[in-house]
Protein backbone atom coordinates (compact mmCIF):
# COMPACT_ATOMS: atom_id res chain seq x y z
CA UNK A 1 0.00 0.00 0.00
CA UNK A 2 1.39 3.43 -0.85
CA UNK A 3 1.45 6.04 1.51
CA UNK A 4 2.09 9.22 -0.16
CA UNK A 5 3.30 13.03 1.94
CA UNK A 6 2.99 15.71 -0.27
CA UNK A 7 4.79 18.81 0.67
CA UNK A 8 2.56 21.91 0.63
CA UNK A 9 3.31 24.72 -1.50
CA UNK A 10 2.38 28.31 0.12
CA UNK A 11 2.89 32.01 0.00
CA UNK A 12 2.59 31.99 3.95
CA UNK A 13 -0.94 32.75 3.83
CA UNK A 14 -2.71 30.83 0.62
CA UNK A 15 -2.38 27.26 -0.53
CA UNK A 16 -0.36 27.69 -3.81
CA UNK A 17 -2.48 25.59 -6.59
CA UNK A 18 0.39 23.26 -7.25
CA UNK A 19 -0.72 21.73 -4.01
CA UNK A 20 -3.62 20.37 -5.19
CA UNK A 21 -1.96 19.38 -8.88
CA UNK A 22 0.20 17.37 -6.71
CA UNK A 23 -2.60 15.41 -5.09
CA UNK A 24 -3.96 14.78 -8.22
CA UNK A 25 -0.69 13.07 -9.30
CA UNK A 26 -0.61 10.97 -6.14
CA UNK A 27 -4.08 10.12 -6.23
CA UNK A 28 -3.47 8.72 -9.93
CA UNK A 29 -1.45 5.32 -7.55
CA UNK A 30 -3.96 3.11 -6.80
CA UNK A 31 -5.01 2.42 -3.18
CA UNK A 32 -2.87 5.47 -2.08
CA UNK A 33 -3.04 7.03 0.97
CA UNK A 34 -2.67 10.93 0.65
CA UNK A 35 -1.66 12.88 3.67
CA UNK A 36 -0.40 16.70 3.40
CA UNK A 37 2.17 18.02 5.22
CA UNK A 38 2.27 22.09 5.74
CA UNK A 39 4.97 23.56 6.95
CA UNK A 40 4.58 27.46 8.41
CA UNK A 41 4.52 30.50 10.62
CA UNK A 42 0.98 30.52 10.71
CA UNK A 43 -0.74 27.41 9.40
CA UNK A 44 -4.08 27.64 10.24
CA UNK A 45 -5.72 29.43 6.93
CA UNK A 46 -3.53 27.59 4.73
CA UNK A 47 -4.20 24.04 6.32
CA UNK A 48 -7.52 24.89 6.17
CA UNK A 49 -7.39 24.67 2.37
CA UNK A 50 -5.23 21.27 2.01
CA UNK A 51 -7.81 19.82 4.34
CA UNK A 52 -10.81 20.73 1.80
CA UNK A 53 -8.86 18.98 -1.51
CA UNK A 54 -11.03 15.61 -2.26
CA UNK A 55 -8.44 12.93 -1.74
CA UNK A 56 -6.66 14.38 1.18
CA UNK A 57 -6.75 11.88 4.69
CA UNK A 58 -5.04 13.84 7.00
CA UNK A 59 -2.87 17.34 6.86
CA UNK A 60 0.13 17.58 9.06
CA UNK A 61 0.63 20.79 10.23
CA UNK A 62 4.48 22.00 11.48
CA UNK A 63 4.15 25.73 12.86
CA UNK A 64 7.67 27.39 13.44
CA UNK A 65 8.35 31.03 13.33
CA UNK A 66 11.63 29.95 11.45
CA UNK A 67 8.87 28.10 8.40
CA UNK A 68 8.47 31.50 7.59
CA UNK A 69 10.30 31.81 4.16
CA UNK A 70 10.43 28.32 2.12
CA UNK A 71 14.23 27.63 3.19
CA UNK A 72 15.62 24.51 1.66
CA UNK A 73 18.04 24.13 4.77
CA UNK A 74 15.66 24.78 7.15
CA UNK A 75 12.13 22.49 5.46
CA UNK A 76 13.92 19.46 4.14
CA UNK A 77 15.54 18.55 7.43
CA UNK A 78 12.03 18.66 9.11
CA UNK A 79 10.46 17.25 5.94
CA UNK A 80 12.76 14.03 5.99
CA UNK A 81 11.67 13.54 9.53
CA UNK A 82 7.58 13.67 8.69
CA UNK A 83 8.57 11.46 5.70
CA UNK A 84 9.25 8.45 8.44
CA UNK A 85 6.41 5.73 7.48
CA UNK A 86 5.57 6.72 3.83
CA UNK A 87 6.33 4.89 0.93
CA UNK A 88 6.24 8.85 -1.48
CA UNK A 89 6.95 12.00 -0.29
CA UNK A 90 6.21 14.93 -3.32
CA UNK A 91 6.34 18.39 -3.69
CA UNK A 92 5.86 20.67 -7.06
CA UNK A 93 8.08 21.10 -9.51
CA UNK A 94 7.62 24.82 -9.06
CA UNK A 95 11.10 26.30 -8.51
CA UNK A 96 9.88 26.15 -4.49
CA UNK A 97 9.87 22.04 -4.74
CA UNK A 98 12.62 22.10 -7.34
CA UNK A 99 15.02 24.00 -4.70
CA UNK A 100 13.79 21.77 -1.46
CA UNK A 101 12.92 18.22 -2.58
CA UNK A 102 16.31 17.04 -4.05
CA UNK A 103 17.31 18.08 -0.03
CA UNK A 104 14.61 16.05 1.23
CA UNK A 105 15.53 13.06 -1.02
CA UNK A 106 19.51 13.35 -0.20
CA UNK A 107 18.58 13.05 3.19
CA UNK A 108 16.28 9.84 3.14
CA UNK A 109 19.43 8.58 0.90
CA UNK A 110 17.65 8.26 -2.62
CA UNK A 111 17.81 9.98 -5.40
CA UNK A 112 14.46 12.06 -6.90
CA UNK A 113 12.12 10.92 -9.62
CA UNK A 114 12.34 14.93 -11.65
CA UNK A 115 8.96 15.78 -13.00
CA UNK A 116 6.37 13.26 -12.85
CA UNK A 117 4.30 13.68 -15.92
CA UNK A 118 2.09 10.58 -15.95
CA UNK A 119 1.88 7.55 -13.22
CA UNK A 120 2.21 4.43 -14.65
CA UNK A 121 2.16 2.52 -11.14
CA UNK A 122 3.13 2.94 -7.67
CA UNK A 123 7.41 2.89 -8.24
CA UNK A 124 7.01 3.63 -12.20
CA UNK A 125 6.66 6.92 -13.43
CA UNK A 126 6.90 9.06 -17.11
CA UNK A 127 9.06 12.10 -16.86
CA UNK A 128 10.11 14.69 -19.81
CA UNK A 129 14.16 14.44 -20.38
CA UNK A 130 15.94 16.44 -23.23
CA UNK A 131 13.77 19.49 -22.67
CA UNK A 132 11.13 17.28 -23.71
CA UNK A 133 12.20 15.89 -26.68
CA UNK A 134 12.63 12.16 -24.98
CA UNK A 135 9.98 11.13 -22.69
CA UNK A 136 11.10 8.51 -19.90
CA UNK A 137 10.03 6.03 -18.24
CA UNK A 138 11.46 5.01 -14.95
CA UNK A 139 11.13 2.26 -12.60
CA UNK A 140 11.82 3.64 -9.03
CA UNK A 141 13.14 0.30 -6.65
CA UNK A 142 10.47 -0.60 -3.88
CA UNK A 143 11.56 -0.41 -0.24
CA UNK A 144 12.79 2.67 -0.91
CA UNK A 145 11.24 5.87 -0.06
CA UNK A 146 10.00 7.79 -3.93
CA UNK A 147 10.68 11.32 -3.42
CA UNK A 148 9.70 13.05 -6.42
CA UNK A 149 8.67 16.63 -7.87
CA UNK A 150 5.41 16.84 -9.86
CA UNK A 151 5.12 18.19 -13.30
CA UNK A 152 2.21 20.68 -12.56
CA UNK A 153 1.39 21.21 -16.23
CA UNK A 154 0.60 17.94 -16.68
CA UNK A 155 -1.91 16.98 -13.82
CA UNK A 156 -5.70 19.28 -12.75
CA UNK A 157 -6.02 20.34 -9.38
CA UNK A 158 -7.67 18.19 -7.45
CA UNK A 159 -11.26 19.56 -6.35
CA UNK A 160 -12.16 20.60 -2.96
CA UNK A 161 -14.91 18.93 -1.12
CA UNK A 162 -12.41 16.66 0.98
CA UNK A 163 -12.60 17.42 5.05
CA UNK A 164 -9.09 15.74 6.48
CA UNK A 165 -8.22 15.89 9.82
CA UNK A 166 -5.86 18.08 10.52
CA UNK A 167 -2.94 17.27 12.97
CA UNK A 168 0.09 19.11 14.69
CA UNK A 169 3.16 17.70 14.79
CA UNK A 170 6.67 18.62 15.81
CA UNK A 171 8.90 16.22 13.40
CA UNK A 172 11.85 17.33 16.36
CA UNK A 173 14.87 18.35 13.60
CA UNK A 174 17.70 20.25 14.13
CA UNK A 175 17.69 23.47 12.42
CA UNK A 176 20.72 25.66 10.92
CA UNK A 177 21.14 28.99 11.20
CA UNK A 178 23.74 28.98 8.26
CA UNK A 179 21.13 30.50 5.67
CA UNK A 180 18.88 33.76 6.09
CA UNK A 181 16.30 34.92 4.07
CA UNK A 182 16.45 38.75 3.18
CA UNK A 183 13.90 39.58 0.55
CA UNK A 184 11.14 38.93 -2.13
CA UNK A 185 10.64 41.13 -4.81
CA UNK A 186 7.97 40.18 -7.74
CA UNK A 187 5.08 42.19 -9.15
CA UNK A 188 1.20 41.41 -8.32
CA UNK A 189 0.26 42.59 -11.45
CA UNK A 190 -3.31 42.18 -10.69
CA UNK A 191 -3.26 40.19 -13.90
CA UNK A 192 -3.86 36.81 -13.94
CA UNK A 193 -1.30 34.12 -12.91
CA UNK A 194 0.73 32.84 -15.75
CA UNK A 195 1.07 29.23 -14.51
CA UNK A 196 -2.65 28.65 -14.28
CA UNK A 197 -3.97 31.23 -16.37
CA UNK A 198 -6.74 29.67 -19.13
CA UNK A 199 -5.51 32.15 -21.78
CA UNK A 200 -1.50 33.86 -21.93
CA UNK A 201 -0.15 35.82 -24.52
CA UNK A 202 3.78 35.91 -25.25
CA UNK A 203 6.30 38.02 -26.48
CA UNK A 204 9.16 37.93 -27.69
CA UNK A 205 12.70 39.50 -29.40
CA UNK A 206 10.62 41.06 -31.68
CA UNK A 207 9.03 43.38 -29.52
CA UNK A 208 12.32 45.55 -29.07
CA UNK A 209 11.72 47.33 -26.15
CA UNK A 210 9.95 47.59 -22.65
CA UNK A 211 7.92 50.49 -24.34
CA UNK A 212 6.66 48.31 -27.44
CA UNK A 213 5.95 45.56 -24.87
CA UNK A 214 3.04 47.34 -23.60
CA UNK A 215 1.64 45.81 -27.27
CA UNK A 216 1.45 42.72 -24.97
CA UNK A 217 -0.17 43.83 -22.14
CA UNK A 218 -2.88 45.83 -23.89
CA UNK A 219 -4.00 42.48 -25.80
CA UNK A 220 -3.50 40.05 -23.14
CA UNK A 221 -5.78 42.69 -21.06
CA UNK A 222 -8.41 42.60 -23.91
CA UNK A 223 -8.61 39.30 -23.54
CA UNK A 224 -8.49 38.55 -20.13
CA UNK A 225 -4.82 36.50 -20.38
CA UNK A 226 -2.01 36.03 -18.77
CA UNK A 227 1.47 37.48 -19.73
CA UNK A 228 4.48 35.80 -20.66
CA UNK A 229 7.61 36.14 -22.60
CA UNK A 230 10.68 34.05 -24.34
CA UNK A 231 13.95 34.02 -22.55
CA UNK A 232 15.10 36.33 -25.33
CA UNK A 233 12.89 39.45 -24.58
CA UNK A 234 13.22 38.48 -20.61
CA UNK A 235 17.12 38.74 -21.23
CA UNK A 236 16.74 42.20 -23.52
CA UNK A 237 15.14 43.63 -19.64
CA UNK A 238 11.65 44.00 -21.57
CA UNK A 239 10.42 42.06 -18.72
CA UNK A 240 10.87 40.60 -15.51
CA UNK A 241 11.85 37.32 -15.35
CA UNK A 242 8.90 35.81 -13.92
CA UNK A 243 7.56 36.04 -17.07
CA UNK A 244 9.97 33.96 -18.65
CA UNK A 245 8.02 30.69 -19.92
CA UNK A 246 10.31 27.39 -21.37
CA UNK A 247 12.80 24.85 -20.20
CA UNK A 248 14.26 27.29 -17.99
CA UNK A 249 11.06 29.41 -16.90
CA UNK A 250 7.31 28.31 -16.60
CA UNK A 251 5.64 25.20 -17.77
CA UNK A 252 2.22 25.81 -18.52
CA UNK A 253 -0.76 24.38 -19.88
CA UNK A 254 -3.15 27.15 -21.28
CA UNK A 255 -6.23 26.48 -23.51
CA UNK A 256 -5.27 28.86 -25.48
CA UNK A 257 -1.45 30.04 -26.09
CA UNK A 258 -0.38 33.53 -28.32
CA UNK A 259 3.32 33.56 -29.42
CA UNK A 260 3.96 36.64 -30.53
CA UNK A 261 7.54 37.54 -32.62
CA UNK A 262 8.62 34.20 -30.96
CA UNK A 263 10.91 31.96 -33.25
CA UNK A 264 9.64 28.95 -31.36
CA UNK A 265 13.12 27.32 -30.41
CA UNK A 266 13.49 24.04 -28.23
CA UNK A 267 13.42 25.34 -25.11
CA UNK A 268 10.95 27.52 -25.42
CA UNK A 269 8.40 25.08 -26.68
CA UNK A 270 8.92 22.98 -23.77
CA UNK A 271 7.10 25.33 -22.12
CA UNK A 272 4.02 25.36 -23.79
CA UNK A 273 3.75 21.33 -25.04
CA UNK A 274 0.37 20.86 -22.98
CA UNK A 275 -1.20 24.38 -24.30
CA UNK A 276 -4.45 23.38 -25.85
CA UNK A 277 -4.20 25.52 -28.98
CA UNK A 278 -1.27 27.67 -30.06
CA UNK A 279 -1.89 31.01 -32.01
CA UNK A 280 1.61 31.75 -34.46
CA UNK A 281 2.41 36.23 -35.27
CA UNK A 282 5.09 35.76 -36.93
CA UNK A 283 7.00 37.79 -39.95
CA UNK A 284 8.54 34.88 -41.14
CA UNK A 285 6.79 32.22 -42.73
CA UNK A 286 9.84 29.64 -41.71
CA UNK A 287 9.71 30.34 -38.43
CA UNK A 288 10.16 26.91 -36.24
CA UNK A 289 6.91 28.12 -34.27
CA UNK A 290 4.73 27.64 -37.26
CA UNK A 291 5.87 23.71 -36.91
CA UNK A 292 3.84 23.05 -34.10
CA UNK A 293 1.39 26.24 -33.82
CA UNK A 294 -3.11 25.42 -34.37
CA UNK A 295 -3.49 28.33 -36.10
CA UNK A 296 -0.57 30.68 -37.65
CA UNK A 297 -0.49 34.05 -38.89
CA UNK A 298 2.50 35.47 -41.10
CA UNK A 299 2.79 39.45 -40.82
CA UNK A 300 4.44 42.16 -38.88
CA UNK A 301 3.07 41.93 -35.00
CA UNK A 302 2.89 45.81 -35.11
CA UNK A 303 0.44 46.04 -37.53
CA UNK A 304 -1.09 42.98 -37.01
CA UNK A 305 -1.25 43.08 -32.94
CA UNK A 306 -3.04 46.39 -32.66
CA UNK A 307 -6.07 45.31 -35.54
CA UNK A 308 -6.53 42.14 -33.66
CA UNK A 309 -7.20 43.74 -29.97
CA UNK A 310 -9.41 46.23 -32.33
CA UNK A 311 -11.43 43.32 -34.08
CA UNK A 312 -11.82 41.40 -30.45
CA UNK A 313 -14.32 44.59 -29.96
CA UNK B 1 43.83 28.28 -0.48
CA UNK B 2 40.66 30.46 -1.21
CA UNK B 3 39.53 27.76 -3.67
CA UNK B 4 35.77 27.42 -5.67
CA UNK B 5 34.74 24.26 -6.84
CA UNK B 6 32.68 23.86 -10.40
CA UNK B 7 30.91 21.07 -11.80
CA UNK B 8 31.34 20.34 -14.63
CA UNK B 9 29.00 18.22 -17.18
CA UNK B 10 29.73 17.14 -20.53
CA UNK B 11 26.23 16.67 -22.40
CA UNK B 12 24.20 16.97 -26.15
CA UNK B 13 24.85 20.64 -27.45
CA UNK B 14 21.74 22.97 -27.06
CA UNK B 15 21.14 23.07 -30.93
CA UNK B 16 21.23 19.49 -31.71
CA UNK B 17 17.75 17.95 -32.22
CA UNK B 18 17.27 15.28 -29.92
CA UNK B 19 16.49 11.83 -31.26
CA UNK B 20 15.02 8.73 -29.80
CA UNK B 21 16.45 5.57 -30.96
CA UNK B 22 14.72 3.41 -32.72
CA UNK B 23 14.53 0.54 -30.10
CA UNK B 24 13.57 2.99 -27.56
CA UNK B 25 16.84 2.27 -25.22
CA UNK B 26 17.79 6.31 -25.43
CA UNK B 27 18.53 8.99 -27.54
CA UNK B 28 20.91 9.03 -29.99
CA UNK B 29 24.34 10.21 -29.28
CA UNK B 30 26.49 9.07 -31.54
CA UNK B 31 28.53 11.33 -34.16
CA UNK B 32 26.21 14.65 -32.55
CA UNK B 33 27.91 17.02 -30.51
CA UNK B 34 28.70 17.37 -27.06
CA UNK B 35 29.37 20.69 -25.63
CA UNK B 36 29.53 21.44 -21.82
CA UNK B 37 26.15 21.92 -19.76
CA UNK B 38 25.35 25.70 -20.38
CA UNK B 39 24.72 25.90 -17.08
CA UNK B 40 27.58 24.93 -15.89
CA UNK B 41 29.23 27.25 -18.43
CA UNK B 42 27.84 30.35 -16.31
CA UNK B 43 28.68 28.61 -13.53
CA UNK B 44 32.64 28.50 -14.20
CA UNK B 45 32.23 31.83 -15.65
CA UNK B 46 31.38 33.18 -12.24
CA UNK B 47 33.84 31.22 -10.58
CA UNK B 48 36.57 33.02 -12.89
CA UNK B 49 34.97 36.27 -12.18
CA UNK B 50 35.12 35.82 -8.56
CA UNK B 51 38.66 34.99 -8.29
CA UNK B 52 39.52 37.55 -10.70
CA UNK B 53 37.98 40.25 -8.02
CA UNK B 54 40.80 38.95 -5.73
CA UNK B 55 38.18 36.66 -3.76
CA UNK B 56 39.63 33.51 -4.86
CA UNK B 57 43.17 31.88 -5.44
CA UNK B 58 42.13 28.65 -7.17
CA UNK B 59 39.04 27.65 -9.59
CA UNK B 60 39.03 23.59 -9.91
CA UNK B 61 36.98 22.09 -12.28
CA UNK B 62 35.18 18.26 -11.94
CA UNK B 63 33.43 16.12 -14.03
CA UNK B 64 31.78 12.79 -13.37
CA UNK B 65 31.95 11.06 -17.25
CA UNK B 66 33.32 9.25 -19.52
CA UNK B 67 37.03 9.69 -21.36
CA UNK B 68 36.15 12.04 -24.13
CA UNK B 69 35.02 14.76 -20.91
CA UNK B 70 38.69 15.46 -21.11
CA UNK B 71 37.44 17.61 -24.14
CA UNK B 72 35.20 19.82 -21.71
CA UNK B 73 37.92 19.82 -19.08
CA UNK B 74 40.81 21.17 -21.70
CA UNK B 75 37.49 23.66 -22.70
CA UNK B 76 37.13 24.66 -19.35
CA UNK B 77 41.00 24.78 -18.38
CA UNK B 78 41.12 27.03 -21.37
CA UNK B 79 38.55 29.14 -19.92
CA UNK B 80 40.81 29.87 -17.19
CA UNK B 81 40.02 27.20 -14.59
CA UNK B 82 43.51 25.75 -12.61
CA UNK B 83 43.42 22.24 -12.95
CA UNK B 84 40.53 19.70 -13.14
CA UNK B 85 39.48 16.02 -11.81
CA UNK B 86 37.68 14.17 -14.39
CA UNK B 87 36.22 11.25 -12.32
CA UNK B 88 35.94 8.73 -15.01
CA UNK B 89 33.00 6.43 -16.27
CA UNK B 90 30.63 4.94 -18.67
CA UNK B 91 27.82 3.89 -16.46
CA UNK B 92 24.57 6.16 -15.80
CA UNK B 93 25.23 7.37 -12.41
CA UNK B 94 22.99 8.37 -9.98
CA UNK B 95 22.54 12.22 -8.85
CA UNK B 96 22.91 10.94 -5.60
CA UNK B 97 26.17 9.25 -6.08
CA UNK B 98 27.12 12.19 -8.11
CA UNK B 99 26.86 14.13 -5.18
CA UNK B 100 28.69 11.59 -2.94
CA UNK B 101 31.70 12.11 -5.32
CA UNK B 102 31.52 15.68 -5.21
CA UNK B 103 30.83 15.77 -1.30
CA UNK B 104 34.67 13.22 -0.79
CA UNK B 105 36.22 15.71 -3.23
CA UNK B 106 34.59 18.93 -1.28
CA UNK B 107 36.12 17.40 1.99
CA UNK B 108 39.34 16.69 0.37
CA UNK B 109 39.71 20.32 -1.54
CA UNK B 110 37.81 22.13 1.27
CA UNK B 111 36.21 24.45 -1.30
CA UNK B 112 34.50 27.77 0.24
CA UNK B 113 32.23 27.94 -2.83
CA UNK B 114 31.20 25.22 -5.12
CA UNK B 115 28.95 26.37 -8.23
CA UNK B 116 26.77 24.15 -10.27
CA UNK B 117 24.89 24.07 -12.59
CA UNK B 118 20.86 24.64 -11.75
CA UNK B 119 19.85 21.34 -14.41
CA UNK B 120 21.81 19.51 -17.16
CA UNK B 121 20.23 19.86 -20.22
CA UNK B 122 20.50 15.95 -20.76
CA UNK B 123 18.44 14.32 -18.25
CA UNK B 124 16.88 17.62 -16.54
CA UNK B 125 17.29 16.39 -13.18
CA UNK B 126 17.95 19.44 -11.13
CA UNK B 127 19.56 17.30 -8.08
CA UNK B 128 22.96 17.42 -7.67
CA UNK B 129 23.67 21.04 -5.88
CA UNK B 130 20.79 20.31 -3.49
CA UNK B 131 22.12 17.11 -2.56
CA UNK B 132 25.59 17.71 -2.47
CA UNK B 133 24.76 20.88 0.34
CA UNK B 134 22.38 18.73 2.39
CA UNK B 135 25.37 15.81 2.84
CA UNK B 136 28.31 18.50 3.64
CA UNK B 137 25.17 20.31 6.00
CA UNK B 138 25.69 23.21 4.21
CA UNK B 139 23.47 26.37 2.99
CA UNK B 140 22.42 26.06 -0.57
CA UNK B 141 20.75 28.57 -3.13
CA UNK B 142 19.77 27.85 -6.57
CA UNK B 143 19.21 28.79 -9.99
CA UNK B 144 21.07 31.84 -8.65
CA UNK B 145 20.94 35.07 -10.92
CA UNK B 146 23.33 37.09 -8.39
CA UNK B 147 26.52 36.35 -6.65
CA UNK B 148 28.18 38.43 -3.93
CA UNK B 149 31.37 37.53 -1.92
CA UNK B 150 32.09 39.41 0.95
CA UNK B 151 33.08 38.47 4.97
CA UNK B 152 32.70 35.16 4.76
CA UNK B 153 29.09 34.97 3.36
CA UNK B 154 27.74 35.42 0.07
CA UNK B 155 24.35 37.36 -0.62
CA UNK B 156 22.70 36.03 -3.69
CA UNK B 157 19.46 36.41 -5.82
CA UNK B 158 17.37 33.92 -6.72
CA UNK B 159 14.90 33.49 -9.60
CA UNK B 160 11.68 32.12 -8.47
CA UNK B 161 8.14 31.71 -9.70
CA UNK B 162 7.07 34.72 -8.18
CA UNK B 163 10.18 37.06 -8.80
CA UNK B 164 13.72 37.22 -7.51
CA UNK B 165 14.07 36.18 -3.46
CA UNK B 166 17.56 37.12 -1.53
CA UNK B 167 19.21 35.16 0.46
CA UNK B 168 22.31 35.36 3.06
CA UNK B 169 24.37 32.43 3.26
CA UNK B 170 27.33 31.62 5.40
CA UNK B 171 30.73 30.02 3.48
CA UNK B 172 31.15 27.66 2.68
CA UNK B 173 28.29 27.18 0.69
CA UNK B 174 26.69 25.31 -2.42
CA UNK B 175 24.95 27.36 -5.31
CA UNK B 176 23.18 26.35 -7.99
CA UNK B 177 23.04 29.18 -11.46
CA UNK B 178 20.70 30.09 -14.21
CA UNK B 179 21.45 31.58 -17.19
CA UNK B 180 20.96 35.69 -16.36
CA UNK B 181 23.91 34.92 -14.10
CA UNK B 182 26.28 36.42 -16.85
CA UNK B 183 27.60 35.73 -19.63
CA UNK B 184 30.27 33.27 -20.33
CA UNK B 185 33.56 34.25 -22.00
CA UNK B 186 35.09 32.78 -25.30
CA UNK B 187 37.88 31.03 -25.14
CA UNK B 188 41.03 32.17 -27.22
CA UNK B 189 43.51 29.87 -29.04
CA UNK B 190 46.53 30.77 -27.37
CA UNK B 191 44.64 30.01 -24.08
CA UNK B 192 43.77 26.30 -25.45
CA UNK B 193 47.71 25.93 -26.44
CA UNK B 194 48.25 27.14 -22.37
CA UNK B 195 45.29 24.67 -20.62
CA UNK B 196 47.11 21.69 -22.77
CA UNK B 197 49.85 22.61 -19.45
CA UNK B 198 47.56 22.57 -16.96
CA UNK B 199 47.02 19.32 -14.35
CA UNK B 200 43.80 17.16 -15.21
CA UNK B 201 43.74 14.17 -13.20
CA UNK B 202 41.78 10.97 -14.07
CA UNK B 203 40.18 9.50 -10.73
CA UNK B 204 37.81 6.63 -11.15
CA UNK B 205 34.43 6.26 -9.14
CA UNK B 206 35.59 3.36 -6.92
CA UNK B 207 38.21 5.96 -5.54
CA UNK B 208 35.24 7.72 -3.73
CA UNK B 209 33.55 4.82 -2.40
CA UNK B 210 31.17 4.98 -4.52
CA UNK B 211 29.53 2.58 -6.83
CA UNK B 212 28.49 2.96 -10.20
CA UNK B 213 24.81 3.03 -11.83
CA UNK B 214 21.54 4.38 -12.74
CA UNK B 215 19.06 5.10 -9.40
CA UNK B 216 16.14 4.23 -11.48
CA UNK B 217 15.61 1.30 -13.94
CA UNK B 218 14.82 2.74 -17.43
CA UNK B 219 11.78 1.23 -18.77
CA UNK B 220 11.78 3.15 -21.96
CA UNK B 221 12.31 6.16 -23.80
CA UNK B 222 9.78 7.53 -26.25
CA UNK B 223 9.71 10.45 -28.52
CA UNK B 224 7.14 13.46 -27.14
CA UNK B 225 3.88 13.25 -28.39
CA UNK B 226 3.61 15.23 -31.69
CA UNK B 227 1.32 17.97 -32.49
CA UNK B 228 -0.97 18.03 -35.34
CA UNK B 229 -0.36 20.68 -38.06
CA UNK B 230 -1.85 23.30 -37.31
CA UNK B 231 -3.41 26.16 -40.22
CA UNK B 232 -2.43 29.43 -41.86
CA UNK B 233 -4.78 32.16 -41.51
CA UNK B 234 -4.29 34.85 -43.87
CA UNK B 235 -5.81 37.50 -41.89
CA UNK B 236 -6.63 39.07 -38.81
CA UNK B 237 -10.49 38.68 -39.63
CA UNK B 238 -9.66 35.10 -40.35
CA UNK B 239 -7.96 34.73 -37.11
CA UNK B 240 -10.91 36.03 -35.09
CA UNK B 241 -12.90 34.23 -36.95
CA UNK B 242 -10.94 30.86 -36.10
CA UNK B 243 -10.44 31.64 -32.49
CA UNK B 244 -14.38 32.93 -31.71
CA UNK B 245 -15.70 28.83 -33.77
CA UNK B 246 -13.29 27.55 -31.23
CA UNK B 247 -14.64 29.40 -28.28
CA UNK B 248 -11.13 30.54 -27.32
CA UNK B 249 -12.19 34.38 -27.48
C1 LIG C 1 20.02 26.15 -21.66
C2 LIG C 1 19.07 27.06 -22.35
C3 LIG C 1 17.82 27.29 -21.78
C4 LIG C 1 16.91 28.14 -22.39
N1 LIG C 1 15.69 28.32 -21.81
C5 LIG C 1 14.77 29.09 -22.43
C6 LIG C 1 13.46 29.28 -21.88
O1 LIG C 1 13.14 28.79 -20.80
N2 LIG C 1 12.57 30.02 -22.57
C7 LIG C 1 12.87 30.62 -23.77
O2 LIG C 1 12.00 31.29 -24.35
N3 LIG C 1 14.10 30.49 -24.29
C8 LIG C 1 15.06 29.74 -23.65
N4 LIG C 1 16.31 29.64 -24.19
C9 LIG C 1 16.65 30.49 -25.35
C10 LIG C 1 16.16 29.95 -26.68
O3 LIG C 1 17.13 29.06 -27.21
C11 LIG C 1 15.96 31.13 -27.68
O4 LIG C 1 17.17 31.84 -27.80
C12 LIG C 1 14.86 32.11 -27.28
O5 LIG C 1 13.68 31.42 -26.95
C13 LIG C 1 14.60 33.07 -28.42
O6 LIG C 1 13.64 34.03 -28.04
P1 LIG C 1 12.74 34.72 -29.15
O7 LIG C 1 11.96 33.70 -29.87
O8 LIG C 1 11.99 35.82 -28.48
O9 LIG C 1 13.82 35.44 -30.08
P2 LIG C 1 14.29 35.08 -31.56
O10 LIG C 1 14.69 33.69 -31.69
O11 LIG C 1 15.24 36.15 -31.93
O12 LIG C 1 12.96 35.24 -32.41
C14 LIG C 1 12.34 36.44 -32.70
C15 LIG C 1 11.24 36.12 -33.70
O13 LIG C 1 10.49 37.31 -33.94
C16 LIG C 1 10.17 37.37 -35.33
N5 LIG C 1 9.96 38.79 -35.64
C17 LIG C 1 10.88 39.79 -35.69
N6 LIG C 1 10.28 40.97 -35.95
C18 LIG C 1 8.95 40.71 -36.07
C19 LIG C 1 7.83 41.52 -36.33
N7 LIG C 1 7.92 42.84 -36.52
N8 LIG C 1 6.62 40.92 -36.40
C20 LIG C 1 6.48 39.57 -36.22
N9 LIG C 1 7.53 38.76 -35.95
C21 LIG C 1 8.74 39.33 -35.88
C22 LIG C 1 11.35 36.77 -36.03
O14 LIG C 1 10.95 36.26 -37.30
C23 LIG C 1 11.76 35.65 -35.06
O15 LIG C 1 11.12 34.43 -35.39
C24 LIG C 1 17.24 28.81 -23.59
C25 LIG C 1 18.50 28.59 -24.15
C26 LIG C 1 19.41 27.74 -23.55
C27 LIG C 1 20.74 27.54 -24.16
Amino acid sequence: MSKILIVAEHDGAKLNVSTAKSVTCAAKIAGATIDVAVLAADAAAIAAEAAALAGVSKVLVVENAANKEPLAAILAPQIAKLAAGYTHVFGPSTTFGKDIMPRVAALLGVSQVSDIMAVDGSHTFKRPIYAGNAILTVEAPAGAPVVATVRVASFEAAAAGGSAAIEKVDPGAALPSHTRFVSRSGATTGRPDLQSAAKVVSGGRALGSAENFKLIYSLADKLGAAVGASRAAVDAGYVPNDLQVGQTGKIIAPQVYFAIGISGAIQHMTGIKDARTIVAINKDGEAPIFESADIGLVGDLFTIVPEFEKALG
Amino acid sequence: MRRIMVGVKRVVDYNVRVRVKPDNTGVITEGVKMSINPFDEIALEQALRIKEQGLADEVLAVSIGPSDTQQQLRTALAMGADRAILVQTDAAMAPLSLARIFQKIAEAEQPFLTLLGKQAIDDDNGQTAQMLAALLDRPQATSCSKIDIADGKATVTREVDSGLETLEVDLPAVLSVDLRLNEPRYVKLPDIMKAKKKPLDVKSVADYGVTEGAAFRTVKVDPPPSRQKGIIVKDVAELVGVLKQKGLV
